[in-house]
């Protein structure tokens, strides 16, 4: 247990920094381009370029420069917005508290609608509720997040003006503008989490030690909860830790649809702006988020599952 | 041949590829009893026609500029008819809708067959190898995973820039460890089968094992995921061209038409929700007919 | 049994159908029985005869697709057909309980033993926790399991399977039930396991006064644990009547039938061989009219057995409660049938073709817990052969016994190549290819070893038509290059292995189990080879198919001259066909030697309780019996000293826990790997006695 523990830490730490690698050697050197023209435009002179690659550093040795930026980085450095001009840690924190706030409330609701709807379609597979659930399911995953942002904001919008078309939260936090871009992420994870959810249902249903739950004579409800609900879950409780994963991708084009001052618009905004020092801390950010995520989902499988706890 | 006269004669087998094909076409027919099924099919062969015959279909030129901010159903001054209106650069949005599920349709299956090849390859080798292949190749694989997709997109379409070619990369690089990770898995479990076992005490080479013994047999659950994958990477496209990363203008693209107009909305709802029911009505369409074909592959 | 008391159970006329999308499968037909309180009544029959719907129906758990569509099923005066799901589920574990085939898919996986059992008392009586745990205590130690306390605090997949299976029986007495249904308890259970189990399962009745039903395929168990025996026959009773009066007068051709597939001990392979019936079992939907059976039996008489269906008639002049479904038992004189076909003379055993000296095969397995880290020992070998010696001549059939675990699966590997030996030689054609994968031998070696595959299911690529497969293995071996002659290579072959020609396009989805063995047998005999080594290829099998397949083999072998390797984990197959036994436990060979040598004393006393184990369908062959304590010890932690010290019922002291045992020859190629004397074995009574006039053989 002690030693899966610190292999899937150790694990974790090593993929962040070949993740780290990649990233640097992607943004930092001349393999995908010229920095220092992806910084400062097509149109700047070769003097400008090279007074800045001097400053930034450029002019060292890579390994140093990576020994460095990597040093930074742990100690919290993160660097210097160029589109903010001012530290990237300022701009990034309240950037993920708002993204937090965001994925909060969309799993709040995703992870009870989802497991609900998937258990009881998995109870009776292939009944009438089944098909129903698995039909809508996939009906909501085949929509992409802009495509029902957009499906959304004309009715509740523009069509029933319910709610606010931006959620740019100018005016202080307000409740209202939250609920639209949740809706959207819930909308379109359900379908998947629900359908994992169902298969994983439906198996433990037929196995056979529910049929011999059933036989020993104990009540429906004894049967569901303590012998098919306990087996059931375990992969889900996995899907759903790995949804976090997905939730980092979703946010970026919510926020996005609807102004919301989250991480995820930061990060599109960095890149498209060239923004190296605040894509590079939103990269790792979103990669330390996602290999955390995984390694939890991973030893939360191990308890979960007692075949392999006590081997 | 058959000497004795008891026994049929039984003909030898001539080359049969046409047979082949026939039994391919037979084995979706039974599409037919899934509904769910059938609708898939139907949506995905639409918009497979109406890629096919664009421009028989598509009554102006999707990039030129005609008439501005025309509702739908305004006639042109050509007498044709903006049947869904008009951008607020003037173009024809169905001729742009037309010409985008071209788009759509091409790079989606590309980008897919890349990715698939990739993914099967690796893992083939993975599974069947084992060892200190598989070690390397599922480690690269579980790195690249635990990146969020859309940040990888991101990430590597800023760094070489956007362009189809480009999309498709991205697309192969990203998704070909979880293809990957599913032959794997499939190919753990058959190669202790025993038929792989007599192909082995025959002395057949690992790469016919691998292409003839053990990949035939994990087609039913490819063949699923890989309609799955090709609504996911037409997901993709069309979110990386509504983050303005999709092709570069002006070429009709479904979520780059969200993405221009998106501003006007309010006052125009056409222009944005039209692209955004056909990309949904084509991924719709893929994702029955997944769950479709999984359900007949369940049945027998 | 007490006549005057009334029955438990009584199906009368039940039909049971599976409705699907084909249309209504008839499971079940016109099914009638009668359970007396403290009975055990056994049914047997093939898959697919309809013997788990008839248990499935008493417990009412049909699935959604399966119904009961007439009769009715009295329990204790009331007819389970009318219960409500909630009266059901007050008779459900506490007046009916169940055993399965499977323990370990029986157990919920995520709780402890404790919680599974206890909820069986609880949810039927009002009883506190503290009552209920002291009752699964109790019942976990009249199961004979060991260390109950320890039992009940583990998962199920701490246990063995014998002792999941020990806990699946305790769980079914718990609530003191009147009927207890055993589907199959032991088949996924070794032999020496098994006997300990059927042991437990014949004391049931005696001590709790439960009344029982075993279905089983094996008639040997059956007769080991039952008071009356139902033969069922695609989905109907063509048989019915207490052990000693069906067993010794067999009436209906197809129990008949059955007693001639299985190798008793009495069979011989070459004075007289078994006797398959011919044909297979009648897919539900394509059941001839008449007696279901006529298409496959030899007295069917046209005009007469495929008239109308009819009844179960008393036999005439056998006990009151012996009934046949046959017109014509009274006109089939069975003694006067020979026993098998015709009678052939033993093979010529010609030159050695194989020489296996000192043969060891270690796997390392690297141990990732924390102790072994710390101590440094993170590789461990598993000994999954340890010194194999042993030799095969042409023509001979050399069988390798042994339990799950003990080795010769692993042995198969290395000599097929796919892996390599860790010391030791084994020579063929004068070389040795222990250490040969098999990608770098020649075509040649490739070519003369081949192999027969254990399951039916797995031998054929289901991607590939059969044609192609056979086909591609003649040009693989390159026997012949020529198209044309490929084709006609597949024909001949097709006809040896006796199946019809244009199964060249089938694919195997479209063969039945015994069919796809024969594919396989063909694919082995397509290089002409020296010698094949079959896995247990009819363990898959039902008996009647697995007769035929082992013919089959046995025919094809001594046309060829093949040497056969026999690997299998039951003796009375083995003592039919095998001339040569090698007995393997734990990767050591403990005894080996001609058939004759190895069935007599002196016996190790592992071949003596394996013996001891194997149920004997006959009714006047007496047995000793031996039940092995334990199970099988981890490969991972083998004893120190002879692997069989755990449960060895002759143990002498010490010296058997601490030092390898030596090998004693006793007679020149019979060698027993024991500490006890030859002497002292020698004087042990032999375990099967054969009558040397039975009833049967004096009737004739």
């Amino acid at each position: 247990m002690v030693l899966l523990l610190s292999k899937r830490i150790g694990f974790m730490i090593f993929t962040m920094i070949i993740v780290s690698m990649i990233l640097f050697l992607l943004l930092e050197t001349g393999l995908t381009g010229d920095p220092a023209t992806r910084v400062l435009g097509n149109f700047a002179s070769d003097e400008q370029k090279e007074l800045w690659r001097d400053q930034q550093g450029y002019n060292q040795p890579v390994v140093v420069r990576y020994a460095k930026w990597l040093g930074n980085f742990a100690t919290g450095d993160l660097g210097t917005s160029i589109r903010y001009k001012g530290p990237v840690k300022e701009v990034l924190l309240p950037r993920l508290w708002n993204t937090a706030i965001l994925g909060f409330w969309t799993f709040a609701i995703m992870i009870p609608l989802s497991l609900g709807m998937g258990v009881l379609s998995g109870m009776k597979e292939g009944s009438i509720l089944d098909r129903t659930i698995s039909v809508f399911g996939i009906l909501t995953t085949s929509v992409p997040e802009f495509a029902s942002a957009v499906f959304f904001s004309a009715l509740f919008v523009f069509g029933l003006k319910w709610l606010p078309g931006t959620s740019s939260m100018s005016g202080g936090f307000e409740f209202k503008q939250l609920i639209l871009p949740a809706m959207v992420l819930v909308v379109y994870d359900f379908g998947y989490v629900a359908r994992m959810t169902r298969a994983s249902m439906a198996e433990v249903m037929t196995s056979q030690y529910i049929r011999s739950a059933v036989l020993k004579g104990l009540p429906y409800r004894q049967v569901i909860f303590r012998h098919a609900l306990r087996n059931a879950l375990i992969a889900p409780f996995t899907v759903i830790m790995l949804q976090i994963n997905w939730l980092l991708s979703g946010v970026i084009v919510v926020e996005f649809f609807f102004a919301y001052k989250g991480f995820g618009a930061l990060l599109l905004e960095a890149s498209l702006n060239n923004d190296i020092a605040l894509l590079e801390a939103c990269a790792m950010v979103a990669v330390v988020v996602a290999v955390s995520s995984q390694t939890l989902a991973d030893i939360g499988y191990t308890f979960l599952n007692p075949r392999i706890r006590f081997s | 041949m058959a000497t004795t006269t008891t026994q049929s004669t039984t003909q030898m087998p001539s080359a049969g590829y046409g047979a082949a094909l026939w039994r391919g076409i037979k084995s979706f027919a039974l599409l037919r009893e899934s509904w769910v099924g059938m609708i898939g099919a139907f949506l995905v062969l639409f918009w497979v026609l109406v890629a096919l015959f664009a421009p028989l279909i598509a009554q102006f030129d999707p990039n030129a500029a005609i008439q501005p901010f025309a509702k739908p159903g305004a006639v042109a001054a050509s007498g044709h008819t903006f049947w869904l209106g008009t951008d607020h650069m003037g173009r024809d949005i169905l001729s742009r809708i037309v010409w985008g599920s071209r788009t759509v349709l091409f790079y989606a299956p590309i980008a897919t067959v890349c990715a698939y090849t990739v993914g099967i390859l690796m893992g083939l080798m993975a599974g069947y190898r084992g060892g200190l292949v598989d070690d390397i190749l599922s480690r690269i694989s579980d790195i690249i995973l635990s990146f969020p997709v859309l940040v990888l997109y991101i990430i590597v379409i800023a760094t070489i820039g956007a362009s189809g070619f480009n999309i498709v990369i991205a697309i192969t690089f990203a998704s070909s460890p979880g293809i990957m990770r599913i032959v794997r898995g499939l190919v753990l479990d058959l190669r202790n089968r025993d038929y792989v076992a007599a192909a082995q005490t025959r002395g057949e080479s690992d790469w016919r094992i691998m292409l003839f013994e053990i990949l035939p047999n994990a087609r039913g659950p490819l063949i699923v995921d890989a309609c799955l994958r090709l609504g996911y990477v037409i997901i993709t496209i069309g979110v990386l061209g509504f983050l303005g990363l999709g092709l570069p203008p002006p070429d009709p693209d479904w979520g780059g038409m969200v993405n221009e107009t998106r501003q006007m909305a309010m006052v125009f709802p056409h222009m944005t929700l039209f692209p955004c029911i056909a990309i949904s009505s084509l991924i719709l369409g893929f994702n029955l007919l997944a769950d479709g074909l999984r359900e007949i592959s369940l049945r027998d | 049994m007490n006549d005057k008391q009334e029955p438990v159970l009584i199906c009368k006329d039940l039909c049971i159908s599976y409705y699907t999308r084909a249309g209504e499968i008839p499971a079940v037909v016109d099914f009638s029985l009668t359970v007396k309180p403290g009975e055990t009544i056994g049914i047997v029959g093939e898959s697919g005869c309809g013997k788990s719907t008839v248990a499935m129906a008493i417990m009412q758990y049909m699935g959604a697709n399966g119904g009961i569509k007439s009769g009715s099923i009295m329990f204790k005066g009331r007819d389970l057909t009318t219960f409500s799901e909630d009266e059901l589920r007050s008779i459900r574990g506490a007046e009916i309980s169940m055993i399965y085939q499977e323990p370990f898919a029986s157990l919920n996986p995520s709780l402890k033993i404790s919680t599974q059992l206890m909820e069986v008392p609880l949810a039927h009586e009002t009883i506190s926790r503290d009552e209920a745990r002291e009752r699964s205590l109790q019942m976990l130690t009249d199961v004979k399991l060991p260390d109950p306390e320890r039992v009940m605090n583990s998962y199920p997949h701490q246990l063995s399977g014998g002792q999941q299976q020990r806990v699946v029986i305790a769980m079914g007495l718990l609530s003191n039930p009147s009927l207890l249904l055993l589907d199959e308890p032991t088949t996924a259970l070794d032999v020496t396991v098994e006997a300990g189990i059927v042991n437990l399962i014949s004391d049931i009745s005696n001590k709790f006064g439960t009344s029982q039903i075993y279905i089983s395929h094996n008639l040997g168990l059956i007769l080991e644990t039952c008071d009356r025996v139902f033969v069922m026959y695609s989905g109907e009773v063509v048989e019915e009547g207490t052990i000693n009066s069906l067993f010794t007068w067999p009436k209906h051709p197809y129990t008949h039938g059955l007693f001639s597939c299985i190798p008793l001990p009495t069979a011989d392979k070459n004075a007289a061989p078994l006797k398959p019936i011919r044909g297979q079992l009648p897919l539900p939907f394509e059941r001839p009219s008449g007696c279901y059976f006529g298409p496959r039996c030899d007295h069917f008489k046209k005009g007469l057995c495929d008239q109308d269906h009819f009844r179960m008639e008393n036999v005439e002049g056998s006990a009151p409660d012996h009934r046949v479904r046959c017109l014509r038992y009274n006109d089939i004189d069975h003694t006067k049938e020979a026993s098998g076909e015709t009678v052939q003379e033993p093979l010529e055993i010609g030159k050695r073709v194989l020489n296996v000296d000192g043969m060891k095969k270690y796997y390392e397995v690297k141990d990732s817990s924390l102790m072994a880290l710390i101590t440094g020992k993170s590789v461990r070998h598993v000994k999954a052969n340890e010194e194999l010696n042993f030799t095969a001549h042409e023509s001979e059939t050399v069988a390798i016994v042994g339990e799950s675990g003990c080795g010769k699966s692993t042995f198969a590997k290395v000599l097929m190549g796919l892996e390599t030996g860790t010391e030791g030689e084994i020579r063929h054609l004068g070389k040795d290819i222990s250490d040969i994968e098999v990608r770098d031998r020649s075509t040649k070696q490739i070519r003369s070893l081949q192999m027969v595959f254990q399951n039916p299911f797995d031998t054929l690529n289901p991607s590939h038509s059969i044609g192609g497969q056979i086909s591609r293995v003649i040009k693989q071996f390159g026997v012949e290059s020529d198209k044309k002659k490929i084709f006609d290579r597949v024909m001949t072959l097709l006809d040896t292995v006796k199946l019809p020609r244009d199964f060249y396009f089938r694919k195997p989805r479209q063969l039945s189990g015994g069919q796809k063995q024969r594919i396989g047998i063909a694919r082995a005999f397509a290089g002409n080879p020296s010698i094949v080594i079959a896995d247990e290829p009819v363990s898959a099998l039902d008996v009647s198919v697995a007769a035929a397949v082992t013919e089959l083999l046995m025919d094809i072998q001594r046309e060829h001259k093949t040497t056969l390797l026999f690997i299998s984990h039951d003796l009375s197959v083995v003592r039919y066909l095998a001339d040569r036994i090698v007995v393997m436990y734990l990767g050591h060979i403990l005894e080996r030697g001609s058939t004759n040598e190895v069935f007599d004393p002196p016996y190790h006393p592992y071949t003596e309780a394996l013996l001891s184990a194997v149920p004997i369908a006959d009714p006047e062959i007496t047995k000793r019996k031996i039940v092995l304590e334990g199970d099988l010890p981890s490969a991972m932690k083998p004893p120190k000293g002879c692997p069989f010290c755990t449960r060895c019922h002759r143990k002498i002291g010490d010296i058997c826990d601490n030092e390898p045992p030596p090998d004693q020859i006793v007679r020149d190629r019979h060698v027993i790997k024991c500490h006890i004397p030859i002497e002292e074995l020698s004087k042990i009574a032999p375990v099967i006695t054969v009558p040397e006039t039975s009833e049967r053989i004096q009737a004739a």
